[in-house]
C-alpha cells in the first residue's frame, strides 16, 4: 500500500450569498480509490466537486493534492497558470454535459489531440494515431476520427469526453453524473467502460452521482450529502447494505427494484 | 492449529428510522474462533442473525461494538475498527464471500467476471483466464456460456459462478452464504467437493448450509445462535 492521500481535503466549505452549499467537508482519496459523492439535487455534490478541482474558490477548509509535477500543493494557493497545467495534465473532468467537456467545433481526434498537444506531443502522426487507439479503446469507429462531436449521439459524446479525459494518463478524474442523460443500455456501455479503465490505469476518481447503482458499480467508498453536509461515509456496499442515517436509509429503500 | 479469524464481544443492531427508530438487536454479544482448515457452520432458526454475522464478518455490516480480528498476511486486522482501504485490502487478499446471490455487471463476460478477483491481485491476466476456466469446468459451467454476461443465467448457473469467482482466488479465509441453496444434485455434488477442498487446503471456514447433508460433508464443527428476545 502506499501511504500518502493523493487529495486530502478539509473543512471546505462554500457560500452562495446566504446560502451554505457546502459546509465542512473533509476527506482522504488514496491512489486508486473512487470516491463516490452522493444525494439528491441541491446536496451540494456539484458544488463540492468543483471546489474540489479548483474551478470554484473556497469560503473555508483547505484541499491539499500531492502533484506528480510540484510535490503536495495547496490547491486555494496554487496559481491559475499551474491550476490549468495540472487540469491538463494530473487531472480529469468528465461532465454531465458533453458540450461543457469537449470542444463540440472540433473533430473527435481535435478533441483528444488538444490534452496530448497540451503535454507536449508535437508530431501529427502520433498524434492521430494515439486518437484513433483511443477512439477504439472507447468503442468508436476510427472512421469516425474527422467527423465532430455534434454529429455524435450522446453516449458517443460521453465516451469521446472519457478518451480525451484519459489520454494524457490522468491520476486523478473528477466526473459529474457522467452517464445521466444517457438511456439505460448507453449507461451501460459507459459504465463498464469506465470500470474497466479505472481499473486498468489505476485510476483515482472523484464521482459524483445520485444513481446510487452507478455508485454502488463503479465506486470503493462513499460520502451521502445533504444540504451541504456529509451525513454519513464508508465502504460503498456499508453505506447501501447497512445504511445509519435517517436521509440514507430514505435514500436507499428509494431505489426501484428492477 | 493457528488462528484465522477471531470475533470477541460482537454486538449488532439496527435502527430502523422510517418506523420510528425502532431498533432491532441481531447480534448481542457474538464470540468465536476458527483456525486454518476449520470449517464452523452457524446453526440456527432464521432471523437468528446467521447472515448478519457472516455480512459483518466481511465488512459489509458495521457492528455497534465487539471485535473481528482477522490474520491479514501476518497482520491483525481489527474489522469493526478497521479504515475502508484496510477493509478493501482485507477482502482482496484475505477474505472471499460467496452471497446467495450473484451480483451481475453488465456487459461483463462470466469468465472475465471469475478472474476478477486474481487480476485484481495482480495475477497475469492469462492466468487468471485460465484458472477461471478451469474452476467454471469443474462446476459444470459449460464453455459457450463463459463468454456471456451471467444476467440471463438459471438460478443454479448463477450460484456456480458465485461460487467460482470466490474460490478462483484461494483465499485464506472464506464465508460461505448458503452456497448450494439452488444446485441441482451433480452440482451440488461438484461445489461441496470444492469446498471440502479449499477447508483441506487450509483454509478457514465459516458458513451458512442449511442442507444437514452439506454441513456434515464440509463442517468440522457448529456455532449456534439464537434469536434475541424481541426488539427495544
Amino acid at each position: 500500500m502506499i501511504e500518502t492521500p493523493l487529495l486530502q481535503a478539509r473543512g471546505i466549505t462554500k457560500r452562495f450569498g446566504p446560502r451554505v452549499a457546502c459546509r465542512d467537508v473533509g476527506f482522504d482519496l488514496w491512489p486508486g480509490e473512487v470516491l463516490g459523492v452522493v444525494g439528491e439535487s441541491g446536496s451540494g455534490k456539484t458544488t463540492l466537486l468543483q471546489c474540489l478541482a479548483g474551478k470554484l474558490p473556497l469560503d473555508g477548509g483547505e484541499v491539499h493534492y500531492d502533484s506528480k509535477a510540484f510535490g503536495t500543493i495547496d490547491l486555494a494557493s496554487l496559481s491559475e497558470a499551474r491550476r490549468r497545467l495540472l487540469a491538463r495534465t494530473e487531472w480529469g473532468f468528465v461532465s454531465q454535459d458533453s458540450r461543457e467537456g469537449l470542444r463540440m467545433n472540433v473533430s473527435a481526434g481535435g478533441n483528444i489531440g488538444e490534452r496530448l498537444m497540451a503535454v507536449g506531443e508535437r508530431h501529427y502522426g502520433n498524434l492521430r494515431s494515439v486518437a484513433d487507439d483511443w477512439l477504439q479503446r472507447v468503442e468508436i469507429d476510427s472512421d469516425r476520427l474527422d467527423d465532430r462531436p455534434t454529429s455524435f449521439s450522446g453516449g458517443m459524446r460521453q465516451r469521446l469526453q472519457i478518451a480525451r479525459n484519459l489520454v494524457t494518463h490522468p491520476r486523478l478524474v473528477f466526473m459529474d453524473e457522467p452517464t445521466g442523460g444517457l438511456d439505460v443500455s448507453v449507461q451501460a456501455r459507459v459504465l463498464d467502460l469506465l470500470r474497466s479503465l479505472v481499473d486498468e490505469l489505476h485510476l483515482s476518481a472523484v464521482l459524483v452521482t445520485h444513481d446510487l447503482g452507478v455508485a454502488r458499480l463503479l465506486t470503493h467508498r462513499l460520502m451521502v450529502m445533504q444540504g451541504g453536509s456529509v451525513i454519513e461515509s464508508g465502504l460503498t456496499d456499508q453505506v447501501l447494505d447497512d445504511p445509519q442515517h435517517p436521509y440514507t436509509q430514505t435514500l436507499v429503500a428509494s431505489i426501484l427494484p428492477v | 492449529m493457528s488462528t484465522a479469524l477471531s470475533v470477541s464481544g460482537l454486538v449488532k443492531h439496527f435502527t430502523v428510522h422510517a418506523q420510528g427508530g425502532v431498533r432491532m438487536s441481531v447480534l448481542d454479544g457474538v464470540s468465536l474462533s476458527v483456525a486454518r482448515g476449520e470449517c464452523l457452520a452457524l446453526v440456527g432458526p432464521s432471523g437468528a442473525g446467521k447472515s448478519t454475522l457472516l455480512r459483518s464478518l466481511y465488512g459489509n455490516y458495521r457492528p455497534q461494538s465487539g471485535s473481528i480480528l482477522v490474520d491479514h498476511d501476518g497482520r491483525v486486522v481489527d474489522m469493526v475498527a478497521a479504515e475502508p482501504r484496510e477493509i478493501l485490502d482485507v477482502r482482496r487478499r484475505t477474505i472471499g464471500y460467496v452471497s446467495q446471490f450473484l451480483r451481475v455487471i453488465p456487459r461483463v463476460a462470466t469468465r472475465d467476471l471469475v478472474a476478477e478477483p486474481l487480476i485484481r491481485r495482480g495475477v497475469e491476466r492469462d492466468v487468471a483466464i485460465g484458472r477461471a476456466g478451469t474452476l467454471l469446468e469443474r462446476l459444470g459451467v459449460p464453455a459457450r456460456l463463459w463468454k456471456l454476461p451471467p444476467a440471463t443465467f438459471s438460478g443454479g448457473e448463477q450460484q456456480r459462478v458465485n461460487i467460482a469467482r470466490c474460490l478462483v482466488a484461494e483465499f485464506p479465509v472464506l464465508l460461505l452464504d448458503e452456497p448450494t441453496a439452488s444446485l441441482d444434485r451433480a452440482n451440488w455434488t461438484r461445489a461441496v467437493e470444492l469446498i471440502a477442498e479449499r477447508r483441506d487446503a487450509g483454509a478457514a471456514i465459516v458458513g451458512i448450509f442449511h442442507d444437514a447433508e452439506v454441513r456434515d460433508l464440509v463442517a468440522t464443527r457448529t456455532h449456534d445462535l439464537q434469536p434475541i428476545g424481541g426488539s427495544a
